[in-house]
């Protein structure tokens, strides 16, 4: 399934998805659509555990983002920029500090879609049964651009992880507002060709630093090409080439910025010292929870 | 790849492939052990030793030992269920050759059976096991998978795959090794739907037989 199949499928684009996916694994599509209905539930699950919580990350350097943000007072009087941004971190502080998630499409960028898709749903008070539908398509998306790179950060930079997850959102929004096919997938490109280029440099090699707040902005970034594609803008590259395009960026990208941590923000003074201080833990006291069994 | 891959698995954090996968590494162990798990050895290859500690693979793997699945709360308090259940586990560093760098090695005694497997976390939570007992094989434990390891003769797959096909279940892959001629081999057969108990026993009781697993499909939907 490429992008250009799924722009030109007849609406609603997710049914087609969902066909196209019952066919190729034999699935029945009821038990895919209640196992999504589930996986949307503890999504919402995780939003409300992360908004309520403000327990330390593994290494301390999140865990307070979320509810911080979720307790402020909305200063900007943008209310739907706030509960997306507040709902993607409360997903990936719970996912930093081990707690439960749903990755999307990976742990790193959980808190993209349930940003982008629950926080519009809950601003404009729709129901989550409207939301299941959007999730497949998201998926579907995501199938499409796993069809042309890998969907790591270790293969193919942060772009190749958050770009997904944005662009699986933006399909999401577009669809859950009523947009076409074409405007659903042209969400998606116009979320991809503006993330093109991203690094995968976390501190210390924990998906905390900048991955928490990466979230945030690419959970509104999908929201913002929903918008554009609700307003008939289109990505000027077609979508598969944007996503030939991000392939070969990923195949430039050196390996020091491919999740190594020994490029970037990792290599900041500030970023080695935290590096430093938990390899001391490792190495010698462990971080809490963490005994090595002797061998019998 | 399906829906249910791009949008899951449901898991505890932080990293699809660092943690839920090598809870899933850990759980192949579990179920192909088939009692419970009194003492393990875990080798941690290239990134999986360099940066496991911080992804908490290393709870993930004993979790996965234990039976929990990627998504189980108990999975951070892995150690203290270990000990609970007198589980006790070494790890090492090892280098496993030219492999993925998310690879483990896993040799896991119980009171009267061992088992060792080798295998890699490819991304997203999903899993490739490249070796059992010492033999190379392949699956994703995506399907539930027959592991059957018996001494090398005419016809035993045959008889295999018509005990199975007389089961109504089909194949869908399968890999087998072997030691030398005549010496022992290992199937590996991913199925479309579990093998009965009848047909498993049956597979067991032939003299050639040394050695019968099911591993039930370790990913949900």
């Amino acid at each position: 399934m490429t992008l250009e199949e799924l722009m030109n499928a007849p609406a609603p684009a997710s049914s087609w998805v969902l066909a196209q996916d019952c066919q190729e694994t034999g699935l029945d599509p009821h038990d895919i659509r209640a196992e999504m209905a589930r996986r949307l539930r503890e999504m919402r699950a995780s939003i409300e555990r992360g908004l309520n919580s403000d327990a330390k990350s593994i290494t301390g350097m999140v865990g307070w983002n979320a509810k911080g943000l979720w307790d402020a007072p909305d200063v900007l009087g943008a209310p739907l920029l706030k509960r997306v941004q507040a709902y993607a971190m409360a997903v990936n502080e719970e996912n930093a500090r081990m707690g439960r998630i749903v990755a999307a499409p990976t742990a790193g960028s959980a808190g993209t879609i349930p940003g982008a898709l629950i926080g519009v749903a809950d601003h404009l008070g729709l129901p989550d049964e409207r939301l299941v539908d959007p999730l497949i398509l998201a998926a579907g998306v995501g199938k499409a651009i796993s069809k042309r790179m890998f969907i790591s950060g270790a293969a193919g930079g942060c772009q190749a992880e958050i770009g997904s997850s944005a662009a699986m959102a933006a399909a999401a929004v577009t669809e859950l507002l009523g947009g076409t096919p074409r405007a659903c997938v042209h969400a998606a490109s116009l979320a991809l060709m503006n993330s093109i280029g991203l690094v995968c440099d976390p501190v210390g090699g924990y998906v905390e630093v900048p991955c928490v707040s990466r979230n945030a902005f690419y959970a509104v970034h999908a929201v913002s090409a929903a918008q554009l594609a609700l307003a008939q803008l289109e990505s000027f590259i077609p979508p598969d080439e944007v996503l030939g395009a991000m392939a070969s960026v990923g195949r430039m990208m050196p390996p020091e910025l491919r999740e190594t941590a020994e490029g970037g923000l990792a290599q900041t003074p500030t970023g080695l010292a935290v590096a430093a201080r938990m390899e001391g833990k490792a190495g010698g006291e462990q971080p809490s929870g963490m005994v090595e069994l002797p061998l019998a | 790849m399906s829906l249910l891959d791009m949008i899951g698995p449901v898991m505890i954090g932080p990293s699809s492939s660092h943690t839920a996968g090598a809870c899933r590494l850990g759980l192949v162990a579990h179920h192909l052990l088939g009692e419970a798990p009194r003492r393990a050895l875990i080798g941690l290859h290239a990134s999986f030793a360099k940066t496991g500690r911080g992804h908490g693979t290393h709870l993930a793997l004993v979790a996965g030992l234990l039976g929990f699945a990627p998504d189980d709360p108990r999975l951070p308090r892995a150690f203290e269920e270990a000990q609970a259940a007198d589980l006790r586990v070494e790890f090492k560093d090892m280098d496993l050759g030219d492999v993925h760098p998310n690879t483990a090695l896993i040799e896991l005694h119980g009171d009267t059976q061992h088992v060792t497997v080798q295998g890699s976390s490819t991304g997203g939570g999903a899993i490739q096991v490249t070796q059992v007992q010492g033999l190379g094989v392949n699956f994703s434990g995506a399907a539930p998978t027959v592991l059957l390891r018996y001494t090398d003769a005419v016809g035993m797959i045959a008889r295999i795959a018509t005990t199975i096909a007389a089961d109504g279940v089909n194949i869908a892959a399968l890999t087998c090794t072997r030691e030398t001629r005549g010496g022992q081999a290992l199937l590996a057969i991913e199925l479309d739907a579990p093998l009965s108990a009848e047909a498993l026993a049956f597979l067991n009781r032939w003299p050639d037989t040394n050695w019968v697993r099911l591993l039930p499909k370790l990913m949900d939907g």
